[in-house]
């Protein structure tokens, strides 16, 4: 109880985060899409401030809206105005390894309050990143001001994609009221035996794998192959779902190791480090994918049944 | 089958590299539309789903402070902490990279990056640390150090990141399993992480390592 109270807090302090970004672009007279980013991190902050008491068809209509504005590319960046690298060297100098303490607070209070308290890892994360902010304010010799403009800059910068696992899960709920996972489950029971654990684990893995390679994305592989290949051929016999379902997705990153699809992981830093062969990059990481894939499988056999 | 034609909406949209956002709600639309949902209810399962799903966007809450950090030189810093770091092979300080950043990752610090730890750091201590060895090294193996150099931040930062509790892979695990009726939490899913992150950092040493075998037979 008091748990979901302190969530609702947190979701809360995200959407002044989302808040903030919709008042700076706003304010950003020269922003590129003033209004479209004005509206659409407003929009978000809405939803995680008052979510809850909003009917949630009218909730459906704010996201498609939200996705018009994407598609019509009324979000983007507007004029940062970060620290300069002169001052970054010296307060780097100036401050030491003191920086680090905030940066593994959020970690820490996230694990520690999830193992050893009721109130779950989330709560923890919400903690963490408030005691890290109040120290980091300290150590550093900031303003709250300058936190909040950075948080929103930053928030401008990892852009709506940073949203996608969220609207996946949205998706994964509509696949699930249409009966998708019924019938991709009904097409591959006429290749693969149900009953049998390791052709349904290769299944699986290899559909994450293969998914992510078209896809260039783990994350939307994961929320189609885990309905309609993880759910009926391996949970449903019995594995521990928390121990499949983390090795499946790394499962689909060795997916997105051999992909030049991932063009920002495999292609773009071809580029960066002046490679000749612009598939350089995959081509080093075929080998280590492979032997990651079938180490995937052997765990999942000896750790999740 | 006309159901999976949502399927086919994702892959082909993100294949054509379309916005994300657009394309996953356009997909969830015709979805339920095909699968006999009315217009409203497409929209109350969409609303529903995304307010209960906000959990998997705490990120946000952590963003001030990152900015704060890193403005004042928090990259700058482990950067010249890196540098630090005295090792004799190419493969020995692939490899020490390697457990660095998978447990910057497993803490969800934004220690890496290609533009901002490879090219200006780990490339050029890799290259260093073979030349210094044996004397002068040809063009393909100083392109065979920069594919390795830009593999280990990828092998890094992959296989490390679920290790964190409120990761974005954690919490779409945690949620897609609650849609289908599994009750798990995010500490299960994160420690069920762990011994991919442990094995990877042991993998990527072994590919590094023989790396340096290579050249010394060649030398």
């Amino acid at each position: 109880m008091m748990g979901e109270i302190l969530l609702e807090v947190l979701f809360i302090l995200c959407g002044l985060v989302a808040l903030s970004a919709s008042i700076y672009s706003f304010k950003d007279r020269n922003h590129p899409t003033r209004l479209g980013s004005t509206l659409f991190w407003g929009l978000l902050a809405l939803i995680f401030i008052f979510g809850p008491y909003i009917p949630k068809n009218i909730v459906g209509i704010i996201i498609i809206v939200m996705a018009i504005l994407t598609a019509t590319r009324q979000v983007r960046v507007g004029n940062i105005r970060g620290s300069s690298e002169e001052f970054r060297q010296r307060q780097a100098e100036r401050i030491g390894n003191k920086i680090f303490i905030p940066a593994l607070m959020i970690a820490i209070f996230a694990f520690g309050i999830a193992q050893y308290t009721d109130l779950g890892g989330l709560v923890g994360l919400g903690i963490g990143a408030l005691a890290a902010l109040v120290i980091g304010l300290i150590i550093t010799k900031s303003k709250t001001s300058e936190a909040i403009e950075g948080g929103s800059n930053l928030l401008q910068q990892v852009g709506s994609s940073s949203l996608l696992p969220q609207i996946l899960a949205a998706l994964g709920a509509l696949f699930n009221a249409a009966g998708v996972g019924e019938v991709i489950s009904a097409g591959i029971s006429r290749v693969i035996p149900q009953g049998n654990i390791v052709l349904g684990l290769i299944a699986y893995f290899a559909g994450m794998v293969i998914f992510t390679m078209i896809m260039g994305n783990a994350f939307a592989a994961f929320s189609v192959i885990t309905v309609g290949v993880g759910a009926p051929f391996v949970l449903s016999q019995g594995a521990d779902p928390a121990i499949i379902g983390a090795l499946a997705m790394t499962a689909g990153y060795c997916g997105t190791l051999l992909t030049p699809m991932a063009a920002n992981f495999n292609i773009v830093p071809a580029a960066i480090l002046e490679m000749r062969d612009e598939y350089g990059v995959i081509k080093t990481q075929i080998p280590v994918a492979l032997t990651m894939f079938v180490i995937h499988i052997i765990v999942a056999l000896l750790l999740a049944f | 089958m006309l159901k999976l034609i949502g399927i086919l909406i994702v892959v082909i949209g993100f294949v054509l590299k379309l916005d994300t956002i657009a394309v996953v709600v356009v997909a969830g639309i015709v979805t339920g539309l095909v699968g006999g949902l009315s217009f409203n209810e497409i929209l109350t399962i969409l609303g529903d789903s995304f307010v209960a799903n906000r959990y998997m966007s705490v990120f946000l809450v952590s963003l001030p402070v990152i900015a704060v950090l890193e403005n004042n030189g928090l990259r700058e810093r482990a950067a010249s902490l890196i540098g630090q770091v005295k090792a004799a092979t190419t493969g020995k300080i692939l490899a020490i990279y390697m457990a660095i950043r998978t447990v910057a990752s497993a803490l969800s610090l934004r220690l890496g990056g290609h533009v901002q730890f490879i090219r200006p750091l780990i490339n050029p201590m890799a290259v260093g640390a073979a030349e210094a060895k044996y004397n002068k090294i040809d063009e393909k193996d100083e392109e065979r150090i920069k594919g390795l150099s830009a593999a280990v931040e990828n092998y890094g930062n992959f296989y490390g990141q679920n290790v964190f509790i409120a990761s974005g892979g954690v919490l779409l695990i945690v949620g897609t399993l609650q849609e289908l009726g599994y009750d798990v939490t995010p500490l299960e899913v994160s420690k069920g992480a762990l011994p991919i992150a442990i094995i990877a950092v042991i993998v990527a040493a072994i590919q590094f390592f023989l790396f340096d075998r290579s050249m010394n037979r060649k030398g």
